[in-house]
Parts: C-alpha cells; structure tokens; sequence
C-alpha cells in the first residue's frame, strides 16, 4: 500500500472518529480522496513534501469536485464549474483533500456559531468556540484529522481560531497567494493561507500555494523563496518590535504571561526585542468593519437567485426574486454586514464612512512602514484573550468584532502575519502569539516560528480528544 | 409662442463597442447572435470567486478614442463598481469608471448643420463592461443570455454644446466614422455597436427677458441615427408645449427624468423622475489594479491617431479632387488613407488614384466581401496601377484585372505590377504602324460609318465611335483606345480634305 493511500486512510478513519464531537468537517470526500490516493502512483516527488499527503480546505474555496457552500444557505447546493488556482496548485503537488472544513458564513465571524450548517466545536473543550472564520480548519488540525488546511483570512479568520485551537496558521502577504476561486468576501483584505501543526508545515503548505496568477491582477509576480529550507537559516540580527497598543487592558493575565515568556525565550535565541508605536491601532476595528462590510455588501450583491444558489418558491416579480432569495439564503450577520455596507457607500454617507475609512487605512499602513524600520517582525498576542465559551459574545456583535482587535490591522497593511501555540491556560485552552512581518517577509516570520519551535513544545501538546 | 425664445440645449452619452477579439475582464471572445450562454466563463457568468483581469487592447483602444476626441488621457486610471440589481447584470454591479476616466476634457469638431464647423466639447470616456440581454417570453420568466456581459464599451459624454437635432446626427454620424477610422469599433448600428443617450433640455426666455429652463431629459438607449433626430426633435416639442401648459415645468422643480423612445410611434415615454433615481453606490474596485500610462506611451499613441477624417476629407477635397462620396470609401480607415496618401506622395495621379479606389481597389474588397485595408496590398502596387493606366500602359479595365491577380496570388508572389500586365497580356498596343493598320482593316469593312462620319453631320459623331468600337474589337481590346481615337479622326481628316 502507497504511502498516500496509507495516509488517507488513517486521516479518513480519525475523521470518522473524532468529527461527530468536534464537526469541523462541511464535507468529508471519503470516496474521492480514496481513489485519489489510488491513482496517486507516481513516484513521491523528493521536492514536494506534500505528496499523498491529506489536506482540508476551507469551504469557501472553490473547488470541481463537491459543494462549495460558503456554509451558507444561499449556496447550500452551489457545485462550482471550476477549482480555485490554490486548489489546483494543491493537486499539482499531490495534495489529497480529504475535505472541506466548516466556517463562519461566507467568513464572516470569529466562532463558526455564523455557520448556516452547525457550529464547529472547539477540540479541546465542547464547551468553548474554536474561534473562526476558519474554524472548521483550525479545528480540523488541532485535533490532528488532518496536518495541513487551507483557510481565508480576511480580519484574523485563520490566526484567531489558530490560536484558539492551539495550531499554527499564516496570513500571506495581500498578493502572495492567488484569490481566483476564492469566495469574495472583503477584496481588498482577503488572502488563503495555510494552518498547520508546526511552522515547517506551515512553509511546506505556503510553498505550494504561493506564486503568479494572472488570473487574480491583484496577485503578484514576486519570486516565491524555499521556505521550508530557509528555516533553519541562522536568524543573523533579528530585531522584534512589541507594541505597548497590543498588550492594552483588554489582554487575559494568563495570555499576557505566557506572551512575556515567550519573549524571553526569543530573547535566549539572540533576539533583541524593543518598543515601537503603531498610534493608529485605535482606529483599526473602526476602520476594518467599514472597508470590509463595504465591500461584502457589493462583492455578495451576486447571490441573487437568478443564476444558481437558492432561489424563493414561486416570487410574485423579479424583484422578489432578489428580496426573497437574499432574505431566505443569508444568515443573520451576513445581512447586517451588507446593511452596514450598504449603508457605507450611499450617496451623502461615503466620504464620511467609506472614505475616510480609506484614508484612515493608509495611516495605519504608514504605522508598519515606520515600526519596520526598526525591527523585523512585530510581536503580539494573537487574541487578547484564550478560546470562550459558546454564546458568550453572539449576543453582542462589536463586543464579537472586538475578538479580533490584534489581527484586522494586517489585513489592512496587507502584511503577512502567523499565529504559533506559545502557552495554555490554567483550564487548558491554548494561548497564541502573533507575529507581524514586512510585506513578501513570510520567510523571516516562519524562521522565527520555526526556531521558537525548535526550543518549545506548545505546539505539540494535543487535545485529549487525539488520544 | 413666436415671441418667445427657445434654444434647445443637448449633449449625448454615446457608448461604442470596442472591436476588441475577448471580453473587458475575461478570454470569451465576442461573438454576434452566438447561441445564447455560449460565449461566457465563471468571470462573466458572475460566479462566486471568479476575478476581473483588464483587456489591455480594450484599454488601448479607449486610450486611442480619448486622443482623437482631443481629451487628456489619465496617467493613472482605475476601476469603480457600479451598483444596480438587474436580471442581466451577473454581479450585479456593473465594473465601470467613476472618478478617474481614461479620458478626459476634449472636443470634436463636426460639420454643423449651417455650414460652419462647431465644436462640441467632450466630458469625458470611459470605459464599462455592457450587461447581458433579458429576452422576455411571455407573462411568466424571462431568459437571460450572458454572451453580451463584458462586452468593452467606451462611454462617452459631451457637454451640453448641441442646439438642433441635426448636429447631435452630424455629431452621432462623425462618431461613427471616426472610430471606424480609427479601427477601434466596428459601430456596426445593426449590431447594437453603437447606442446614443441624448440629455435634452430647452431654455426658453420670454419677451420680458425671464429665463426659463426645462426639466431634462435622458433619452435612453437609442441605436439609429434616426431615433437621436426624432427622439431629440421630439422632445424640444413636448418641452416647451409642456412648459406653455405649466411654467412650473421647470428643471429646478422637475430635475432629470428618464424617457425611452418608441421607434414605431415616434414619441418619447416617459420611464422615472429624479425621486427613483438610483444611488449607484460607486466605489473602487478592489479586484483590479489601476491602469497606468507614462508620457511617452500617450504621444505614441497620440502620433497613431494623426489627423482625423473630417480634417483630412477637407483636405483631400481640395488638395485631391475627390468629392465626399470618395472620402467615405478613401477615409474608411486609417490604413487606406494612409495607403491613399503614401501612394500619390509617390507620384501618382490623385485622380487616377481616386478613381482606383472607388472603382478598382473597392469593388475587389466588396467582392471578396473584405475592406480595402484588409486586401493586402502596398503603396507601391496602388501607385504602379494607377501610374500604367495615366501612360496608357494598360486601359482602365485592365487594372482591375491586374488587381484582381495581385489580390489572389499575394503581394509576397507579386512581381512588377508591368509585369504582371504583360503576362496577363494587357499591355495596350501603341505601336502606330500596327494601329493604322487595323484602322484600314475597319475602314476597309464598315463603308457606310465612313460616308456618315465624312458627310451626315448628325451621324458623324456616332459613326466616329463606332469605327472605334470596331477597332478595339479587331485588335482584341489590346489597342490604345485613345491612341486609336486620334488616329481614327486624323484619317477621318485626311479623307475629309482629300474629298474637298
């Protein structure tokens, strides 16, 4: 038997096991990832450490074979005609996907609770969120269904559940990785990036989907760098930047302390670690929820029943087709943010709203451009605090909005940034770390991870639910 | 309402379909009446994750259009998204430009109707993709076919400098030739290539010098140079009746209003007020990156537009002799100008030259069902024709011959154009001993025609071209006709004096 069909296998029968209580998984492609670790016969390719190897990729991603339903309603039966350049990149390197993973609907949230089919649990308490949008994918790895998941990250949507479920995951660069065939959620914001138990398979997993598409003009041509073998590369001088606008009074005493230490454990490693400012950080959450919902307004305005996705039983005119369509297929959050949207770039509100907010954007820009002077990555926690309990925030959405303080500001500068297990709770949850990086820098952000990793092991300890 | 003072006041919104081979945004080539849904792909079906990447012949072409329009060209222009729900809008916005058009700030000059040349002062262009078709059958669905979604349009807007319906058809007319000219639309109206938006409103001042102003009016989506005179002579009607029914008929109270034309009644219908009119909600799109031109890319555009067709019809009717009936087949496009020119700088005969094209050269193209540019052949070939047919070489209706062998066998294959004569064996006879000798041949046949040319003064003239007639036939068409002509009439003398 081939090591692929070995290794499908063993991520179909764990998948059996261990996702009726967690249920991260929107689609379990049992017979397609079977037959195609069989047919998977070439010789493993020695360049390309993905070979038969199981993947889970976010149901937001489109994809030939199965559903692509955005975990919505208005796409529940939505099979799209063609593979986003990820997916086919995946393919290429002899990826198996095993199947698609559960998400906030159409990625918008940060608990899976948003989800049209269910709520994913977090595997390391039934009790508390595995965080989101991603969530089906952090979960997924956190309980080690699969090592490697693709997810989208639009304001935190892969490093926030990452760092609730105690994994690792990337937000590329804005234009490293290819958004053709990624479900729109916010543009100019969002970016797939991989999650992954430690950060080599962080560098295996972006090594394949990075890289030229002319089919996405905003993804560009920069050489893609051997990731996997710059890890171990001494870091040289490495400066880390630490933001006093990042450890605010918001920050959970045990996530602040697990931080700090591994400060010092990057201090141990030869990193100086000093102060920079980003003054505009106030402004980020602002800032974010006018761009995004702006943009979600016009970039959803397609799902309209005319085409394909749930169309209304029997609409009295057009028009109801569209109203009821919308009204019947989109949850709850998803029409709040296209009412914000909508709200945000009507006529008499768009310089006060939308405008500005893109104004605001280049100042926050203009921060990192400034703090990367004078250092090379900037360190945070990734969410001020651990994973919380089911319903705890749905009943407020900015306090909801508030969960992702520390991550919208990369999306907004475009800048690549990861989140690695640096701790846990005394309940046991774990606690994640942030790292920010120059633009196209993914390199230096997973050698630090890498090295840290190499000194700790956070990102080792499973949930029970593994055992 | 004959002491009152009307001026009309009109500018017109022209989209043109660019003559691009794929969409704006996607690879579907475009294609007329292609069976419906056939020419469509997830970027223009509209499907979830499917991402927009900028034509650049399309951007190219609007680039050329805005310079000839004589506007400034943006260094950076982007992309905007215009919002609006509608069945055969896949997004349901609309990629547009907003805020930063490719061109702006221009005027084109036109032949008014009075005889003077105007200006008309150009807003803006633009680029858009076109939406899709709804094809109503009956009460209860309509069918959408997305073949036409993405199609490159180039939207431009004048300024309201238009005062009679006749100069925005001079002006819609003009358009046309340009952009043929210019080859960046093929302005097919037949097709929906080009569709016009007249604005119409009327300032009316009454004898104690008040000044009032219509409501305006925007006469949407009109596809004939007919409807852009009727729908616009239509409606400076109705306004000013309306104002004389109501002075409150006014722009201040009614703002703009929206009226579609029907063609078979000939009047306007009136769509919606300004209370339903849309907020298009526009923004930058985010999934396309701005589009950006240096100087030096502008002036090689600019030098590629060169002098437009009005300016050269002007001069190649003074300077050539040609009428307007040979400037539309001579300024069809820029190349057969360009070959027109290249080939009487090269000395041939304008009028020798002229007649080639519109004769020879044009009926070729119209036979082989293709344009003159699109004949494949030189400025050399053009100036050899026309030259051997000014000597004589050959007659009129041997060129077309010759032209019809070059077409077919190739200007790589093409030897001299003389040659070619020669071996088709049309070289005209010119040799005077070999023509007289035919003429005795005739004379010695056709005894009546030279008693009626010699003495019947009503017959003389057709007895004279009968005895050519005669002679061409004798020689197998190969003697100079011209040449035969004179030797005919010198023999017909010398007969004449020796009878005397």
């Amino acid at each position: 038997m081939s090591q692929a069909i070995e290794n499908v296998a063993s991520a179909l029968t764990r998948i059996d096991q261990i996702d009726p209580r967690v249920r991260a998984m929107a689609a379990i492609w049992s017979d397609r990832a079977t037959s195609r670790a069989e047919t998977l016969s070439a010789p493993r390719d020695a360049k390309s450490p993905l070979w038969g190897m199981p993947v889970a990729v976010k149901d937001n991603i489109c994809t030939l074979d199965g559903k692509t339903t955005c975990a919505s309603r208005i796409l529940e039966d939505f099979q799209s005609p063609y593979a986003a350049d990820v997916v086919e990149r995946l393919e290429r390197a002899g990826a198996i996907i095993v199947g698609k993973t559960n998400l906030d609907e159409f990625a918008m949230g940060s608990t899976t609770e948003n989800s049209g089919l269910f709520p994913t649990l977090n595997p390391w308490n039934p009790e508390y969120v595995p965080g989101g949008s991603s969530g089906g994918s952090a979960a997924a790895v956190a309980s080690r269904m699969v090592e490697f998941a693709l997810g989208s990250d639009t304001g935190g949507s892969i490093r926030q559940p990452a760092s609730f479920c105690g994994v690792c995951g990337l937000k590329p660069t804005y234009g490293r990785v290819s958004r053709y065939g990624l479900v729109a959620f916010a543009s100019s914001l969002d970016q797939i990036g991989p999650l992954a138990t430690n950060a080599w398979q962080l560098a295996v997993l972006l090594g394949v989907i990075a890289g030229h598409d002319s089919r996405d003009s905003t993804c560009f041509d920069t050489p893609v760098p051997d990731y996997v073998s710059m890890l171990n590369e001494p870091m040289g001088r490495l400066r880390i930047g630490v933001a006093a606008e990042y450890f605010g009074d918001g920050v959970h005493p045990e996530t602040r302390k697990a931080v700090e230490s591994a400060i010092e454990t990057l201090k141990k490693l030869g990193a100086e670690v000093s102060e920079v400012r980003l003054p505009h950080t106030k402004y980020v959450i602002a800032c974010y929820y006018l761009i995004c919902t702006a943009e979600a307004s016009s970039n959803l305005a397609r799902f309209d029943g005319v085409r394909y996705g749930h169309r209304t039983e029997s609409p009295k005119d057009y028009f109801e087709v569209y109203s009821k369509s919308r009204a019947e297929g989109f949850g709850a959050e998803v029409k709040r943010r296209i009412m914000l949207g909508t709200f945000a770039l009507s006529s008499g509100y768009y310089d006060q709203y939308y405008n500005k907010a893109l104004r605001v954007r280049t100042l926050i820009r203009q921060d990192f451009d400034r703090a990367f002077e004078q250092c090379d990555a900037i360190l945070s926690p990734t969410t001020p605090t651990p994973a919380f309990k089911f319903g705890e925030k749905s009943h407020s959405p900015l306090e909801m909005y508030l969960t992702d303080i520390y991550n919208c500001a990369a999306n907004l500068a475009g800048i690549p940034a990861l989140s690695i297990p640096c701790g846990h709770t005394s309940d046991g949850m774990p606690i994640g770390l942030q790292l920010m990086g120059k633009h196209f820098d993914e390199a230096k952000l997973l050698q630090i991870a890498h090295q840290f990793q190499q000194v700790t092991d956070f990102h080792k300890k499973r949930p029970a639910i593994c055992a | 309402m004959s002491d009152l003072k009307i001026r009309p006041i009109i500018g017109l919104e022209v989209h043109v379909q660019l003559a691009t081979r794929t969409k704006l945004f996607c690879p579907c080539e475009l294609e007329f009446a292609a069976e419906p849904n056939s020419r469509t792909c997830p970027v223009c079906l509209g499907l979830p994750g499917a991402l927009p990447v900028m034509n650049r012949q399309a951007f190219e072409y609007a680039v050329l259009g805005g310079l000839a329009l004589g506007c400034d060209i943006a260094p950076l222009t982007k992309w905007d998204r215009k919002s609006y729900y509608y069945p055969d809008m896949p997004k349901n916005y609309q990629t547009s430009q907003y805020d930063l058009p490719v061109a702006f700030d221009g005027s084109f000059e036109i032949l008014a109707s009075d005889g003077t040349t105007k200006k008309i002062g150009i807003i803006r262009a633009h680029l858009e993709e076109d939406a899709g078709k709804n094809m109503h059958e009956g009460l209860d669905h309509t069918r959408v076919d997305l073949n036409r979604a993405g199609t490159p349009l180039l939207e431009i807007v004048t300024q309201p400098d238009i005062d009679n319906a006749d100069d925005a058809y001079t002006f819609c007319v003009e358009l046309q030739r340009l952009v043929r000219f210019l080859g960046i639309s093929d302005a097919d109206m037949q097709k929906g290539q080009m569709r016009f938006e007249p604005n119409v409103n009327v300032s009316i001042t009454t004898p104690d010098g008040t000044e009032y102003r219509t409501p305006i009016s925007e006469v949407k989506n009109l596809n004939s140079f007919r409807s852009v005179r009727g729908a616009i002579e239509y409606e400076i009607q109705r306004q000013v009746h309306a104002w004389e029914d109501d002075h409150g008929y006014t722009l201040a109270n009614k703002g703009k209003q929206n009226y579609g034309w029907n063609d078979a009644r000939e009047v306007t219908e009136f769509q919606r007020g300004k209370e339903e009119s849309h907020d298009y909600r526009y923004f930058p799109e985010p999934d396309l990156v701005p589009a950006m031109l240096d100087d030096s890319a502008i002036e090689s555009f600019r030098a590629r537009v060169g002098e437009l067709p009005l300016a050269r019809e002007r001069r190649y009717i003074e300077c050539y002799g040609m009428t307007q009936k040979d400037c539309e087949i001579i300024l069809a496009d820029l190349p057969t100008a360009e070959l027109y020119e290249a080939a009487a700088n090269s000395g041939a005969d304008p009028k020798t030259l002229t007649k080639q094209f519109v004769g020879v050269w044009n009926q070729l193209a119209s036979t082989h069902n293709t344009t003159i540019s699109r004949l494949g052949i030189n400025s050399e070939v053009v100036a050899d024709l026309a030259k051997l047919v000014d000597a004589g070489t050959i007659s009129a209706s041997a060129a077309s011959q010759i032209a019809e062998h070059i077409y077919k066998t190739g200007i790589a294959q093409t030897a001299g154009v003389a040659d070619i004569a020669a071996k088709l064996g049309l070289i005209q006879e010119r040799d005077e001993g070999r023509l007289e000798a035919w003429i005795d041949e005739v004379f010695a046949a056709n005894a009546q025609a030279i008693e009626d040319a010699l003495q019947n003064p009503k017959k003389a003239k057709a007895a004279a071209g009968f005895l050519r007639g005669q002679l061409m036939k004798v020689s197998q068409g190969k003697a100079d006709p011209k040449l035969a002509g004179d030797l005919i009439e010198k023999k017909l003398n010398a007969l004449k004096d020796g009878a005397d």
